[in-house]
């Protein structure tokens, strides 16, 4: 090797970062050439110089302030994958008080003949379904979708009242 | 047992800010240290620092660990302090690092010591530190870079030629300029310590 070569080489020899396998042959190298021995010397004495330099620390407000902007950022909003539209979230509204409507039938109208209630029971329910599945009406939800959700007016007890008047 | 970097940064991924908090805590330091070096001014080093930070919270949902998280953390962290150097030299050139490989990046000129200051071995610490700040931050930017990463981040080539993208070779070469250019620069600091060690050794 010439002293050319081991120049290039002195670096990731001294630093032992570098893996190449020219370790051996700069170490030959240096034991018969007192130019490149000096220049060995000189870079360990440059990086103890370089470590002079004193680190800085971060402000005490650091973390703070960097909490603080994370905290700005806006966030993922999980709750609109379960509810991803008004209209849909009328729909839920809606058959849920369906649902709850019917558990509370038999127990409101017991004293009833078993076959009348029956049938104005189904015919209920037919006539609600029908409502979900009416586009017109859910259509008209589409004036509630600049509403926030919890100023949407609730239509359910009413018409739960309604549905009651009617069979008493 | 300690989680990895890439495996904290998975948990921020998955919407655990408090993996971030690990993070933050782990690099504030040596990022700020290492802008610090970049910038010379402590405001700008922690500006800057905190806009990192922002960057890797905001890519954290396109986040894949194909590469170290320092090797990305200190990428981002170089673009950033090269573009507020530049921009506070009020230069209008082309922001990318290759831009910084130009032929002529050697024959930036280097400021001499203010003729007040004596450049020896009485000089008092802090100005010592000034002063050996001052020297590395007149390197060409990527020789600047290379030398910051391997003296002070003690990062391996690899992972330096990755954050500056180039080959492993070239890196040796700018380390080897960046390193004769400070031994030149440096050269009263470098002898005044040479001879105190010697003069202890005897
Ligand atoms: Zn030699």
């Amino acid at each position: 090797m010439k002293c050319e070569d081991v120049s290039k080489e002195l670096i990731p020899y001294l630093d032992r970062r570098s893996n190449s396998a020219d370790r051996h042959e700069v170490e030959e190298h240096l034991a018969i050439c007192v130019a490149c021995r000096t220049r060995a010397e000189e870079l360990r004495t440059l990086w103890s110089v370089l470590d002079e330099v004193p680190i800085v620390e971060p402000s005490l407000g650091f973390d703070a302030r960097m909490r603080a902007r994370i905290a700005e950022e806006p966030q993922p909003r999980w709750f609109r994958w379960f509810v991803p539209q008004p209209r849909l979230a009328m729909a839920m509204a809606l058959l849920l008080a369906v649902s709850v409507w019917i558990t509370r039938l038999p127990q409101d109208n017991s004293g009833l003949p078993g076959s009348v209630q029956n049938e104005q029971q189904q015919f209920q329910v037919i006539k609600n379904l029908d409502v979900l599945e009416n586009y017109d009406v859910l259509s008209k939800f589409d004036a509630l979708d600049e509403v926030p959700a919890d100023e949407q007016p609730a239509p359910q007890p009413d018409q739960q009242n309604d549905q009651q008047q009617q069979q008493e | 047992m300690t989680r990895s970097d890439v495996q904290l940064m998975l948990d921020v991924k998955a919407g655990d800010d408090a993996s971030f908090d690990l993070l933050l805590q782990k690099y504030r330091r040596p990022l700020v240290n290492f802008l610090y070096r970049m910038v010379r001014d402590t405001a700008t080093a922690e500006d800057l620092a905190q806009e990192v930070f922002l960057r890797v919270y905001r890519a954290r949902k396109q986040y894949s660990p194909s590469a170290k998280f320092t090797t990305w953390l200190f990428r981002i962290a170089t673009n950033l302090a090269l573009n507020s150097v530049r921009d506070n030299r009020h230069r209008q050139k082309d922001v990318s690092i290759d831009a910084a490989s130009s032929p002529d990046e050697d024959a930036a000129p280097m400021q001499l010591p203010a003729p007040e200051m004596r450049i020896d071995e009485h000089m008092i610490e802090r100005d010592r530190a000034d002063y050996i700040r001052k020297v590395i931050s007149e390197l060409p930017e990527k020789q600047r870079v290379a030398v910051l990463l391997h003296k002070y981040e003690e990062m391996d080539y690899a992972e330096i030629a990755r954050i500056l993208e180039c080959s492993e070779s070239a890196l040796k070469s700018l380390l080897f300029r960046a390193y004769e250019t400070l031994r030149v620069q440096l050269a009263p600091l470098v002898n005044a310590s040479a001879s105190r060690r010697e003069g202890s050794q005897s």
